[in-house]
This record gives C-alpha cells, structure tokens and sequence, in this order.
C-alpha cells in the first residue's frame, strides 16, 4: 500500500458526500461513502447500484453526491462504468473529454456485488477497465429489509434465515469475494473497514492510482446497525471488534503478492493478541441464538481462514 | 450538378452489403465512441464486422467485449451519460435479456442507437426470424424504426443518431432476421466525411457526467415526482415523430434518400389495405397488391416504417374509408383481444380517432413460417370475403 | 410547498445541484443529543472521522482551554447529528455526553 497519509492529520477536509442524507443514524456504509469521496476527490466520477446507499443518497430533488454520479440498476454498476471509463479514452483521444484525468469508481453493496452484480463485476475484471470497484459489505440485502445475502455470515439470522426449530439462521459460510477477485489477477484488491480508517483512505489512493494499470476492488466491511441488530453508536466499534477477532481480516493483494495489513498481522503472528470472536458476536442480534458449540466452531473457522491467509502471505510474499 | 453534389457522388460508394454489414457501415460512419455487443444470432454478423472496423484502425472507437447482453445496454448506458455517441446491436434474447435497462436508457434520456435483426423467441428456442423480440420492446420508451431493406438500415441508423441526439431518446433499428441480416443487397455508402458533418457532436446536453459539472443521474423518485419525470418520456416520444421526419427530409436533402414515417403502395384507389412491417412482409405485400389487382380486388399496401412512436396520423388517413384492412403481424400478442400487436394499436389509433374501418388481425412468420405471395393474396380475398374481427394464423397447420 | 409541474422537472430526472441533500435536516430524527464539553476536548479528531453525516465541524482558529493553545475546535451541527452517539463511544476522553433531546 502506498502511504499517502501518514496521520489523521493528513486526511483531506473537505466533504463531497453532503448532509442531510437519509441513511439511518449510525450506518456504516455512510462513513464509508464520506471517506472514499474525500480520498478519491472532485476528479472522479461516481457509478452506485442499487441499495441503501443509492435509496438513501438520492431522494429527488436532492442529492448528497457532490460528485457526477450515476445509478442504473443493481446488478449492473461495474458494466456501466466499463462504458464511462472506455467513454472517457475515447472522447479524451479525439479531444472531446475536457476534464482531465478522472476516476471511475464503482460503489456497490455485498448483494450487488457477491450475488446479483458477480457477473458484471467478472466482466469487468477480465476485460481489465479502468475502474476502481469498491464493495461495501454490510452482510445483508439491507435496502430490501434484511434478507441474506452471499456474504452473510454463518449462522447469522435475516428475515428470509430466521432463527427456526428446524433451522437456525443462515447455513451456508460467507464467500470468499476477494479469492474471486484475486482469480482474475487484477493489479490490486484489499480489504478495509470503516473503523480503520487510515489503512482504508491509504488503500482508496493505493487502488485509484492503479487503476491506471487495470481495474481494482476494495472490499470495506461496514456495519449497520437495524441488519446486525446492535445500538447504533456501536458501528465503528462493531468493524474495530470485526478485525481484532480475526473474523475480517485486513489485507492486500498487491501485483500478486499478498500481505497481512495490522492489526491483522499482528493477531496471525501471535493469536494470544486475538480477541476471542464472542466479544464480537455477543453485541448483536443476528447472533443471539447462537449455541456454545456454534460459537465454537465459528472461532474454528476464523483461525482457518487466518491461517489460510497467513499460508497465502507467506507463499505470494 | 454542383460542385458539392458531384464531389459526394464521387465519395459514394456501392457495395453489396447484407444488412447486418449495413449496420455496421452506419455506425462507422457516425463516428461512435462506445460499442459494446455480445453476439446471437442472427445479430453476431455485425459484432464480427464492427470488430474487424476497430482492429483495422478504420474506426476510432473502444469495443467493449462485455459479457452479456444486459452488461451491453449498462455499458452504453454508462458511455452515453458520458457523452460518448455509441451503439449496440442484439436480437432476441439478447434483447429480452437487455429489458430491464432499455426503460432506464429512455428514462435516463440518453441517445443510444441499437441495430435488432429481429428474431423469434425461446421457448423452444429458435434462432429464425420474426418479431416477437421487438414487440416485447413496445412500452420501453424507445423510438423505434423497422426497415425493409439494407439500404434503408443503413440510412435509418444514420438518421437515428440525429433523431436520439435531438429528441434525448434511444433510438432501436430493426430488421428482419435472416431475410435481411443475411441477405445481401446493393447499399449505396456515404462519404463518411459528409455523414460526420451531418452529424454535429452535442457536448451540451444537461444529462452529462462529468466532473465539470457534477450531476446526479438515475436519482430515487417518489410518488411526488416520478410520475412527471416519466410523462417527460411519454411527451418526448409522442414529439419524436416530427423529428424522424424532419431527419428523413434532411437526410433526403444531403444524401438523396429519404423514406417517410409509412409507405404506401397503389393506395390510390385500394378498397382494402395490407398493413405490414418488415422487408419480407412488405415485398409480399407489393406483390400481392399487384397480383390482387390482376384478379380484381382494388388492393393497396401500407408500410409501418416507424413503430414507436406509433404514426396514428398517418396510419388513419390511408386506412379512413377504405372498405377493410388487415394488418400481417410476425408476432403473437399472447392472450390479447387481437393476435398481432400491432393490429391491436393499429385498430385503436382509428377508433381514438373515431374511424370504424373494420379489419383483420393476420399472425404470419412465426418463428419464420415461410410466407409466400399468395397468402398475401389470400388475405385481400378474405377481406373482400367479408372477413373481419379476427385473427387469422395464416401458414400454420391447423 | 407546491411540487414543480411537469415541464419544471429537470429532463430525465437529473438533479444538478450538488450536496442538495442540505436541504434536508435530518437533525429531526434525534432522540438523545451529542454535547461536546471544548473544556475536556483533546482535539484529537476522531469525532470527526467517524460521523455519518460530517456534521461535526473543524473549526481553524487559536483556542485556549484550561491554558492549553489548541488550533481547533470542534462543534457539532445539529441540523443533521441523527443522535447516534458514535462520536460519544469513539471520543478517547468522553468529552461528549449524550442527553436526552429536549
Ligand atoms: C434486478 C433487481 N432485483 C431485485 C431488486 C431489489 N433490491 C434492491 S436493493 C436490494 C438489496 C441490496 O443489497 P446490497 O447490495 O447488499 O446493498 P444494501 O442495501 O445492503 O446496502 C434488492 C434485493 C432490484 N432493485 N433489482
Ligand atoms: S439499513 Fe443499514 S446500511 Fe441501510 S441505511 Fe440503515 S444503517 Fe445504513
Ligand atoms: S451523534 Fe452521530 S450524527 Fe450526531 S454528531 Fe455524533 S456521530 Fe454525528
Ligand atoms: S473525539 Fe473527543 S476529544 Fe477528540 S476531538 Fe472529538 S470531542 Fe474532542
Ligand atoms: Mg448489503
């Protein structure tokens, strides 16, 4: 990752995601919309799909984007900003794109990205356009009410997994987006939550500034706080937890060399710095019901997955 | 001659093109940005030429090789609000694939031409011809012209671009697939240079993205504005007519062909009228006329040249006062009060206009069901017969 | 308010002002308020990192709390705080206090 801002202080100050959005108090995606628009700056032009953060962001007449933006549908954001980044090379080669160079960036939901939108986002991938594809992962089809989704999390209730008497939650283990996005050798794609803020900015300039070699993705977990059922000032807190549980890790993809980011890192190297994934799970509703021995074997799956990603580290270092 | 025309003449140039080649020629001459296709047949002719226009250098555009037909509507969704010009190609279901982002292209007001060669749909599938695909666009917001010969495509999508750049409206252009993507015809070419004059670039649209201006586009809309924001589109579309005349006339002007909204064939005097669309329909139904009129019946042949928005006007003047009229549908308005579709609109543009001319709903080449000379003839003896009210599947075995 | 009538509407639903969503106070929603206490603030930022609706404002300036020269101050604009109360969880000190809103 390429440090452009050393500290807090460095972060750039002024807003291009205005006030008076409607997303809930407390949403996570909104942090993230508030710091991918600062990082990414005027320059750049915005594709959303269907979701919360497009429902809450542009009610009419009124828009918090204080960049060009542009919403089409939900599974189709990386296909139209293909066309506006090949748009942009055509018209700036025969002297009709006045604006310079100019970002593209896709802002996509987990279910516009892991499920609905999947294809679009390959394409995308593969034809290597240059575009930097940032999903938001607040585990759930939020805008529709809290209906799982292919990045929900195991056991985790939504209204279409209830806690049944014949099944408790959702069964199926959350899928591995970035192994998917890794798959199509982009230049670069990482992890990010809104909690850790400074590695997150840091990883949207690392990501725009090499989309001039092919498209790249940024996967930012972004808690919400009526999908996971916890009070609202936990948000940040929630991502935070999510990290130091091991149960996001935090890393890079970078020209295929794969690096742990802390505090990720730090708990692959030494467990003992892990918090135990129950603090994490004990905040929120959707895990309520969970028994001792699902509790125990989703820490078992965490510790899989790290040292899944640890062997990946090491192997691709 | 004068000096201008005689320097055009010289730059044109015949060559024996199908229209799937027509089309393709066309959108190389608009000077497009963006394409983006996927190939189907009877569609993929055209993917293969337009690629051949962009790797030779001939064409100066970025060719998006997307991976479906829905991503190739999204993406020149995306190149349009841009500002880029572009264009697309599909038939069938590629383009029921396409459907749910043809709304969102007239909804968004944004200018993209689309080449169909029109194609029979699954299930069972079928890669044959007839127009069940472009029927299925009716309530899309799009304009839409069907041609009937490869000269025309070409001059149609030509002329598309002047009408979508003016009206802020995609535009479709189809044909029949197989008779005519694949056949090949004499097509007259301009000289690009001339095609591009014709065509101004409009960098000043409202509906742009650009970080010059930062727009918001494909915004939410409440019950309290919605409503407006889609009647926007109605209006536009309704107001389009005038400006696919007004092209036609001008392209007439600059490059000595022009068509009309309808065609007409011996409807001087013709007591009954065949209304069809289609370059196989339409070249049965000429001859028909004639053949009806050696035995006759006082036949004539009315041509829908655009379909949306629907020339009511145009269409009730030939149709008031004949005795009865049949319109040849190639597709199946399943479960509607009439077979074809475009008898059901053709029927209500008189009756909104308070003409009683009794007619007959004709269902032929399904699934490209050979049509021949005679059944057209048959038609206008069924009308002369007193047929009327109905639905006739005609080359079906009952 | 009257709605703008048809031919008002800006073509194919655009809106051309950007950060219109001003407009909009959300500050309404609250049910417990933010109060952020300058004389226990260590201007240390994080307030206004993490809050969803950048309502929290940097303000440049010379400051002195219990004689300590700070170049910031942070204050919050309830126009559009929701009341979450992320700022009071994530501020190191607690200098701010959620209350009831009046
Ligand atoms: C083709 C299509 N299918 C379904 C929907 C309904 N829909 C709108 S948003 C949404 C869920 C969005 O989920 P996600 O991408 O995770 O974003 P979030 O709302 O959670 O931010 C669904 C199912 C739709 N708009 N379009
Ligand atoms: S439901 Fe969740 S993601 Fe959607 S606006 Fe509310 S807090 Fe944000
Ligand atoms: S309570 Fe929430 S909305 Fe209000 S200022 Fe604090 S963080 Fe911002
Ligand atoms: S988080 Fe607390 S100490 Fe830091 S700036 Fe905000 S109010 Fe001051
Ligand atoms: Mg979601």
């Amino acid at each position: 990752m390429k440090v452009v801002y050393r500290a807090i202080w460095d972060l750039p100050v002024e807003e291009l995601f205005a006030s008076g959005h409607r997303a809930c108090a407390g949403c996570g995606p909104a942090i993230a919309m508030r710091w991918i628009t600062k990082a990414a700056g005027p320059n750049t032009i915005v594709v959303n799909a269907t979701g919360c953060m497009e429902v809450t962001t542009t009610q009419y007449p009124e828009t918090a984007w204080m960049l060009p933006y542009l919403h089409v549908a939900f599974e189709n954001a990386a296909a139209a900003a293909s066309g506006i980044e090949a748009a942009i090379r055509t018209l700036s080669a025969k002297g009709l794109w006045r604006a310079g160079k100019t970002n593209v960036i896709v802002i996509a939901g987990d279910g516009g990205t892991y499920d609905i939108g999947l294809q679009a986002l390959s394409g995308m991938l593969e034809r290597g356009h240059h575009v930097l594809y940032i999903l938001y992962d607040n585990e759930a089809y939020m805008n529709t009410g809290i209906q799982r989704s292919g990045a929900t999390p195991k056991y985790a209730w939504t209204t279409t997994t209830p806690v049944g008497k014949a099944i408790r939650g959702k069964v199926q283990e959350k899928k591995d987006i970035m192994g998917i996005v890794m798959a199509h050798r982009v230049p670069y794609a990482a992890t990010a939550t809104i909690a850790n803020l400074l590695d997150m900015t840091n990883k949207i300039k690392t990501a725009l500034e090499y989309t001039e070699e092919g498209p790249t993705f940024l996967h930012i977990l972004a808690p919400c706080p009526p999908g996971w059922r916890y009070p609202e000032e936990l948000t940040v807190e929630m991502a935070r937890l999510a990290v130091e549980t091991g149960y996001f890790p935090l890393y890079e993809y970078d020209h295929g060399k794969v690096r742990l980011n802390p505090p990720t890192s730090q708990i692959a190297a030494d467990p003992k710095r892990k918090k135990p994934l129950r603090d994490w799970l004990k905040l929120q509703g959707r895990f309520a019901h969970l028994t001792d021995a699902e509790i125990a074997e989703l820490e078992r799956e965490v510790a899989a997955n790290l040292a899944y990603l640890s062997a990946l580290a090491k192997a691709f270092s | 001659m004068t000096v201008a025309l005689e320097a055009r003449a010289k730059a044109k140039q015949t060559l024996a093109l199908t229209s799937n080649y027509a089309a393709a020629y066309a959108a190389k001459a608009a000077d497009v940005d963006v394409i983006a296709v996927y190939p189907i047949t009877p569609q993929t002719t055209i993917v293969e030429k337009i690629s051949e226009f962009v790797d030779e250098g001939e064409l100066r555009a970025q060719l998006i090789h997307v991976e479906s037909e829905h991503s190739a509507m999204s993406a020149v969704v995306g190149a349009a609000a841009a500002g880029a010009r572009t264009f697309t190609a599909t038939s069938s279901q590629g383009l029921e694939l396409m459907h749910e982002v043809l709304h969102i292209a007239s909804g968004l007001r944004l200018p993209i031409v689309m080449a169909v060669p029109a194609r029979a749909l699954s299930a069972p599938i079928s890669i044959h011809g007839d127009y069940s695909d472009v029927m299925n666009t009716r309530d899309t917001g799009w304009i839409t012209l069907i041609a009937a010969s490869a000269q025309e495509v070409y001059d149609s999508i030509i002329q598309a671009y002047r009408i979508a750049e003016s009206v802020l409206l995609p535009v479709m252009v189809a044909y029949d697939g197989f008779l005519m993507s694949h056949t090949t015809e004499a097509v007259e070419l301009n000289d690009e240079e001339e095609v591009r004059k014709w065509l101004p670039r409009r960098l000043d649209r409202p509906n742009l993205l650009t970080p010059e201006k930062p727009i918001t586009m494909g915004a939410f809309a409440m019950p309290d504005y919605y409503y407006e924001i889609k009647y926007q589109v109605q209006e536009a579309l309704l107001g389009s007519l005038d400006k696919v005349v007004e092209a036609d006339r001008e392209y007439g002007k600059a490059f000595g062909r022009s068509y009309g909204i309808v065609q007409s064939y011996r409807l001087e005097d013709a007591d009954y009228i065949v209304v069809a669309y289609g370059g196989a329909s339409w070249g049965n139904a000429r001859e028909a006329v004639d053949e009806a009129r050696r035995r006759g019946i006082k036949a004539g042949a009315l041509r829908l040249r655009v379909w949306r928005p629907y020339p009511a006007e145009e269409v009730a003047k030939a149709l008031a006062g004949v005795k009865a009229f049949a319109v040849v549908d190639r597709a199946i308005a399943f479960g509607a009060p009439a077979g074809g579709p475009v008898y059901i609109d053709t029927v209500t543009a008189l009756r909104m206009r308070g003409i009683d001319t009794p007619g007959l709903s004709v269902i032929h080449g399904i699934g490209q069901r050979s049509m021949f000379v005679e059944d057209f003839v048959k038609v206008f003896e069924m009308l002369k017969d007193g047929e009327r009210n109905k639905t006739v599947y005609m080359g079906l075995k009952l | 308010m009257s709605l703008p009538r048809v031919h008002e509407i800006s073509i194919g639903g655009i809106i051309a002002e950007p950060g219109s969503s001003r407009r909009n106070l959300t500050g309404g929603w609250r049910s417990l308020k933010p109060v952020l206490h300058d004389d226990r603030c260590i201007r240390c930022r994080i307030c206004w990192l993490y809050c969803p609706e950048g309502t929290i404002k940097e303000i440049k300036g010379e400051f002195v709390v219990k004689g300590k020269k700070y170049q910031y101050k942070y204050e919050i604009d309830y126009d559009y705080c929701k009341g979450c109360g992320i700022c009071a969880h994530e501020c190191p000190v607690k200098a701010i206090e959620m209350v009831p809103e009046a």
